[in-house]
């Protein structure tokens, strides 16, 4: 199993959000997550991908065969797991190829590689650009800084798809896309899903989950996965909205 | 084992007392501590300077004694006694015979920037092979040089050679009673650099890397005078990007430089002088007066400096606009940490009409550091329509550092355009977290955080200067967060 998440408890300032949470993601495998706000969608990213003031109480994260709850966030990202940013952070004057380079020899570093050189570099830019159909007129800005809501979100797939990890998890970035846009993020993750890698795809809308098929669709409440089912469950979301389930696992607790 | 030899002589000298009827002895490679006419003579009769140098220092000398050191920054140190620094100091003899000899952490700084193997021995004082020895290189500049008039010597040459070009010109722009430092800098002054660059000539070369051999043991009063004529241009590069392991206590340099109708000089400064250790102890105090003079029209002065090292720095390079359309440029980037003391920024004194300033200051603060801007935009009366816009930001690393930003704004001439603004910021928690989520440490993430922050006085600097300057803010900031 790629990534095993065994009875998870994180808590924010003392207060609990995730309560005992269990997910299990194999290789080649693609997971929605999906629940009302504020449930802890995002809260359990930061807790995969070791957010600070994120701590977690108990449980276990396993990931390639080790349990990464005292991992610094940056080996993590370097050992396969990227976040896809609900929010986005804008690094002023760090030019996107810089901030690239950056990352990709960090990685390159941790797997005791050479720096990537500089050709091959710029060609793999090239490619990936197309891929998600990003302009160079943003890849030669700074890091976010003035970008539009969907530009921010089509930049986080192409750090993806240069990145090359694992896992990736997308926290909502189907949020405030258009219709093309859409489909370019969808395009990204379809081109690059192989049956090495996985993804965790956080989001409210089913729209996403039609050009992106999911193996299994999971409904976080309270903290914890309350119910998982096929593509069709996140189909009956949509169409019932989340009371019944709300209902169901009050009554059950 | 020289190093260790100079030292023990330092120690001596230091403590034995004062000994009467020493400046006949001309032999002598040190002058005793304290400072009085007898010293002043010792080092000009050293130098073997013409009397019109002589009267010179005398009068600064003079000048000195009756001035009272300057209270008024924001910087806090020991008192320092003057009567116990040594003036002169004959220089150093390289004489370690391999890098082996070298402190293994300066190395290890040293690869950090990507520093040459050979440029590394000079700069430690290994004793180099005859190829790049720094008087071949010299000579191959000043080929080059020649061919277009341009002289570039050390001050000690161009008081020889050129006497009636540094007659008129030394102190011309910063005369010796200008300040405290200006004056002691005048009448101790060890060594130096003279530029001179002919009407209409653009100068072929950066003056960098001549500079950086040429520089590196020019000790610690030392003396710039550049001189560009009539629609000449010239980009002057002080300093060296590698650290100075200098035990020199206090640094008071001058630097002046004119420039006649249409002619630029850019001038930078990579300052990374020793800044004490962790606990502050040690460290180079750095009392600088750097003062560019745009006399004719149209002409046009830009600093660019960044500054990393000594534990005080007390700077404020600027510029007189006299002639009309001139224009006055500062960029500057102050970087402290652990318990270094920055005040630091410009003067843009606005003379000619239509003089135009830009001021862009960067403060980066860390560790226990504190960092001042100090600035002051002057408008005299005759400076019809004189624009200046200044804007200086602040970064904080951590909280337990400070930075100040005081802005004089003198204008009096209606006409004219005072622009300032002002910024405070820290590295966010997200960006860091964002950084460190694409496989970036969080070390690495803040030089990429502070490069981006102070890219653009970094763009102002010549590309090669750039790139040392770039890691020598990721160095300097090591360990600062954790
Ligand atoms: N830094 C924080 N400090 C305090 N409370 C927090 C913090 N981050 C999250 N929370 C709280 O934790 C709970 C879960 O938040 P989280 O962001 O994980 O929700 P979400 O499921 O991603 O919601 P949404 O669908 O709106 O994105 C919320 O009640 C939120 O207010
Ligand atoms: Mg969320």
């Amino acid at each position: 199993m790629l990534l095993n998440i065994k009875n998870l408890h994180v808590e924010i300032d003392g207060k609990e959000i995730i309560k005992g949470l269990n997910l299990g993601v194999n290789q080649g495998e693609v997971h929605a997550i999906m629940g009302p706000n504020g449930t802890g969608k995002s809260t359990l990213a930061a807790a995969i991908t070791g957010r600070e003031g994120y701590e977690i109480t108990a449980g276990e994260i396993w990931f390639k065969g080790t349990n990464i709850v005292d991992m610094e966030p940056d080996e993590r990202a370097n050992l396969g797991i990227f976040l896809s940013f609900q929010y986005p952070v804008e690094i002023p004057g760090v030019s996107m190829t810089n901030f690239m380079r950056t990352a990709i020899n960090a990685k390159r570093e941790y797997q005791g590689l050479p720096p990537v050189p500089a050709g091959e570099f710029l060609k793999m830019m090239e490619e990936k650009k197309n891929l998600v159909e990003i302009h160079s007129k943003l890849t030669n800005r700074s890091v976010n800084e003035g970008f539009s809501g969907g530009e921010k979100k089509r930049n986080e797939i192409f750090q993806m798809a240069m990145l090359e990890p694992s896992l990736a998890i997308l926290d909502e970035t189907d949020s405030g896309l258009d219709i093309d846009a859409l489909k370019v993020v969808a395009k990204g993750v379809n081109q690059l899903k192989s049956g090495e890698n996985a993804f965790v795809i956080i989001t409210h809308y089913q729209r996403l989950l039609d050009y992106i098929v999911p193996d299994f669709v999971h409904v976080l409440f309270d903290g914890k996965i309350v119910k998982t089912g096929g593509k069709n469950l996140a189909l009956e979301l949509e169409a019932k909205g989340y009371e019944w389930i709300k209902e169901q696992h009050l009554f059950e607790a | 084992m020289e190093v260790q030899q100079n030292d023990n002589i330092l120690e001596q000298v230091t403590t034995s007392d004062y000994k009467y009827g020493f400046y006949t002895d001309i032999e002598n490679d040190m002058a005793p501590p304290g400072l009085n006419e007898d010293i002043v003579r010792f080092i000009s009769a050293k130098k073997e300077e013409p009397e019109w140098m002589l009267e010179f220092r005398l009068k600064a000398f003079r000048h000195w004694q009756n001035l009272s050191e300057p209270g008024w920054a924001h910087i806090q140190y020991p008192k320092i006694n003057y009567q116990d620094i040594i003036y002169y100091a004959a220089p150093k003899k390289k004489s370690l015979a391999s890098l082996d000899e070298v402190d293994p952490e300066l190395l290890d700084t040293f690869n950090k920037l990507g520093i040459s193997l050979e440029e590394q021995k000079m700069l430690s004082g290994v004793a180099v092979d005859a190829v790049i020895d720094s008087v071949s290189v010299k000579t191959t500049f000043q080929d080059t040089l020649a061919k277009h008039g341009i002289i570039f010597c050390s001050f000690s040459e161009a008081v020889r050679e050129h006497p009636e070009l540094v007659k008129k010109y030394m102190g011309s722009v910063v005369p010796y009673t200008d300040n405290y430092f200006a004056a002691l800098n005048s009448a101790v002054f060890s060594d130096g650099s003279f530029c001179f660059i002919p009407a209409g000539v653009r100068c072929p070369l950066e003056l960098s890397t001549y500079f950086r051999i040429n520089a590196a043991n020019t000790g610690q009063f030392e003396r710039t005078l550049i001189v560009a004529e009539s629609g000449s241009y010239v980009s002057y590069m002080e300093g060296c990007t590698a650290p100075q392991r200098d035990e020199n206590q206090l640094h008071a340099a001058i630097v002046e430089i004119v420039a006649m109708d249409h002619a630029e000089v850019k001038y930078s400064t990579v300052q990374n002088w020793y800044p004490g250790d962790k606990e502050g102890k040690g460290g180079v105090y750095n009392f600088v007066t750097k003062r560019g003079l745009c006399k004719g029209r149209s002409s046009k002065i830009s600093w660019t400096q960044v500054e990393t090292g000594s534990s005080i720095t007390w700077k404020y390079p600027s510029c007189v606009l006299m002639g009309d359309n001139s224009v006055g440029e500062f960029y500057s980037v102050a970087v402290t940490n652990n318990f270094q003391q920055a005040d630091t920024g410009t003067k843009m004194i606005h003379i000619g009409k239509n003089t135009r300033s830009t001021v862009i200051s960067k403060g980066i603060s860390a560790g226990r550091s504190n960092n001042a801007y100090r600035g002051l935009v002057k408008i005299l009366p005759g400076a019809v329509n004189a624009r200046n816009f200044s804007q200086c930001d602040s970064l904080l690393l951590g909280d337990q550092c400070g930075a100040h930003t005081f802005p004089y704004i003198e204008a009096k001439n209606e006409t004219s355009i005072v622009e300032h603004e002002a910024t405070t910021s820290k590295i966010s928690e997200d960006q860091l977290f964002y950084c460190n989520q694409r496989g970036i440490d969080t070390e690495k993430a803040i030089g990429l955080i502070v490069n981006g922050y102070a890219k653009e006085v970094l763009n102002k600097l010549p590309m090669e200067f750039a790139v040392e300057a770039q890691k020598l803010l990721a160095i300097t900031l090591e360990g600062s967060v954790g």
